[in-house]
Parts: C-alpha cells; structure tokens; sequence
C-alpha cells in the first residue's frame, strides 16, 4: 500500500512532469489561457495517460520488445483520438479553443516515457497508480499556469471576475509571451523554496 | 498572393514556436549551439514538408473517401513515424555525408508535435495540395529562424552571470518569452502590407 501511495505520489510532487521534468511542454504553455481551458485539456490526459499505461501493463509479456514503441503509440493514439471526440462531443466550445493540442496528446513525451519507463515493466495497479499520478501533477500544473495567467491577463478565475474593477489586465499575459515568461518564473520560484539551482 | 500569405504568417506571424508553441521540446533540448541547432533544422524542414504532402494525399484520397476522418491523428502518426524512418534509410544510401550531418537529429522528429502538428492543420485550414507543401515547408523554416536565433542567446547565456535559480531551463523561459514580444511585432506587418 506504502508503495501504491508513493508511485502515486512521485507524479505529483518529485517528477511532476511540467514543473519538475520540463517535458512535453508544448500543451501546458498553449492551453492555460484560461483556467477552464487548462481543467478539459488535463482531464484529457488524465484519461490518456492512465488508460494506455493500463493497457500497456497488461499487453507487457506479448509485446516484442523490437515493436515495443511502434504498439506503443498505437495505444496511445487510439485512446488520444477517443479523447478527442469525447471532448467534442460534450464540451464543443472547448474542443474548439483547445484545437489541434488535442490530438497532439498522442505525441506528448510524457505520455510514451511513462509507457516506457514504468507501464512496460510494472504490474496493472502499479501502472494505473503512476499514470494518474503523473497525468494529475499534470493536471496542477496546468491549472497552476492558468490561474496565474488568467487572473493577471483577464482579471478572471474560471470566468468569474475575482479583482477589484480598479485592476488594470496585462493583456500580454494571456499571449503567447505571457506562457512563456510565467512557467520561467514560476520555476525559478521552485528553484529558490527547493534550494536547487536550474543547472542541468 | 496567397501563397506569399502563407508563408510570412508560417515563418514571422504565426511562428510554430513563439506564437503557435509546437515544437517546443527539441527547440529547448538541442539548441545549445548554433551548429547543432542547424543540423536539426535541415532534418526539421525536410521532414516537415515531405509529411505535409504525404498526409494531404493519405487524407484525400484514402481517410475522405472512405468516410474515416476520424482516424486522421492514428494514420497520421504511422505514416508520419515510416516517413522519417524511410527517409533516414534513403538518406543513408543517397548521401552518407548528409547522413552525417542529419543522422542523430531523424528518429527525434517522430515526436516532434510540429509536424504532426502541420499535417493536421494543412486539414483545419483546408488548404490543397501546394498550398500544404507551402505552409509545412514555411512553418518549418519559421522553426528553424526561431531555434538557430536561439541558440545564438543561449551561447552567450552560458557565460553570463545569471542567479542560480534562474539558471537552465527558468533563463531559456524567460528569453523565449522576449523573443516572442519581439514577433510579436509582425502582426502588424501583415496588416500592414498585405491588407
């Protein structure tokens, strides 16, 4: 059980894959315009992630290990483009902002690393643990973002106007720069409570 | 004229990485020198373009007609990953010394969601078939202005003196970032001129 919880865990807060591993970040930087954008997108890859690490646990011992990635992305891509016409289906609206991002889940590194790195090797309920893990330290991260952008950017949380009408929006913190410039600072603050330099 | 069109909005307007954020991986993984840099360039720009006429076919001529539309990001991402594999194969015969220069950087590209990325919007922006040609191979050079630019700053960021907990990944953020206010400026040329 100590090992289920820590599996879990690992995704969220050590190897929580935006803001510690910087990996696939292609997603997490172009949806969190808008909290609510940044939510759909991250239940999307919760489902993508913990379903093909499912399936991959359990197709482990009949794959052949030449073909491994080729079967891979196959999973994953069947599971990217139910997703994608789940999510068109019950939030169009959303499905449309979000855009192409949606079925680039498929090309996410995120999501093959942990097929890879874990699912391939570990037993169902373990894969299962760590791909919800990892897809919910996702998920924060990006409502982390989205939050800091919306709120600065648009003066709103979730569409809702939180700041005083006296609060001046910095447009260009829900423009692409914005993406960028906050996820710099927002690791380096990492860095600073942490005690680790950025060096790699 | 709309060939023009698409490719000042592909390389300046809607740059894949500072206005569009596809490719993002190897932009901040292998732009850590200029020579590097390029090298992934070339491939980037070759496989762009062959996948943006590749997937148009496959799409209009296979997935259309047969009403499969919605296997379009499965037979993308296949044909995508033979491509490159195809194209490493035939590089390696034709030209050993591109191969050289290419090799390492080819079996990246499958992940690389900007070309995934373009096949997919070539189909959303129902461009035909020079028109998707044009946009993969001006979206690729578009990349590739971005990440040579890039690794020119990082070269000089390496010896700058940044505080630790800037350093790596928050610095390479940050300069991204006023990279993209700075094209952010072509939107107005675009406006300005065409229009």
């Amino acid at each position: 059980m100590k090992k289920l919880w820590n599996t879990f865990s690992n995704g969220i807060i050590n190897e929580n894959p935006v803001l510690r591993l910087v990996i696939g970040m292609c997603a997490p930087l172009a949806v969190t315009t808008a909290v609510v954008n940044g939510f759909w997108m991250g239940i999307a890859v919760i489902f993508v992630l913990t379903a093909s690490n499912a399936l991959v646990s359990l197709l482990r011992k009949v794959v052949p290990a030449e073909i491994r990635i080729p079967i891979f992305i196959v999973v994953i891509a069947t599971f990217t483009t139910v997703a994608d016409l789940t999510l068109k289906a019950i939030q169009p609206e959303i499905h449309a902002k979000l855009g192409v991002f949606v079925p680039l889940i498929v090309v996410n590194c995120i999501i093959l690393a942990r097929a890879e790195a874990f699912a391939s090797k570990n037993n169902l309920i373990q894969s299962v643990a760590d791909g919800l893990g990892m897809a919910l330290g996702f998920t924060l991260s990006l409502l982390i973002l989205a939050s800091i952008r919306e709120l600065l950017g648009n003066g709103t949380w979730w569409g809702f106007n939180v700041l005083p009408a006296s609060f001046e929006p910095a447009v260009v913190m829900i423009l692409p720069p914005g993406a960028f410039v906050t996820l710099g600072y927002l690791l380096s603050g990492l860095n600073l409570i942490t005690g680790k330099s950025g060096d790699n | 004229m709309n060939y023009l069109a698409i490719i000042i909005s592909g390389v300046l307007i809607n740059n894949y990485i500072f206005s569009r954020f596809l490719g993002l991986c190897p932009f901040w993984g292998v732009s850590k020198q200029v020579e590097t840099a390029t090298g992934m360039s070339l491939a980037v720009v070759f496989v762009m373009t062959m996948a943006s006429a590749v997937t148009w076919v496959l799409n209009r001529y296979l997935l259309e007609p047969f009403g499969l539309d919605y296997m379009q990001t499965i037979a993308f991402i296949l044909v995508i990953a033979t491509l490159v594999q195809f194209v490493e194969m035939v590089i390696l015969k034709v030209s050993p010394v591109l191969y050289q220069a290419l090799g390492i950087y080819l079996p990246l590209i499958t992940t690389n969601c900007a070309v995934l990325g373009v096949a997919l919007l070539n189909i959303t922006e129902n461009y035909n078939f020079l028109e998707s040609i044009v946009n993969g191979a001006a979206s690729a050079i578009g990349w590739s202005l971005a990440i040579v630019l890039f690794a020119g700053i990082r070269e000089r960021l390496a010896f700058a003196p940044i505080a630790p907990s800037m350093r790596g990944f928050p610095i390479a953020l940050v300069a991204t970032g006023l990279m993209s206010i700075a094209f952010f400026g072509f939107q107005g040329l675009f406006r300005g001129i065409l229009f």
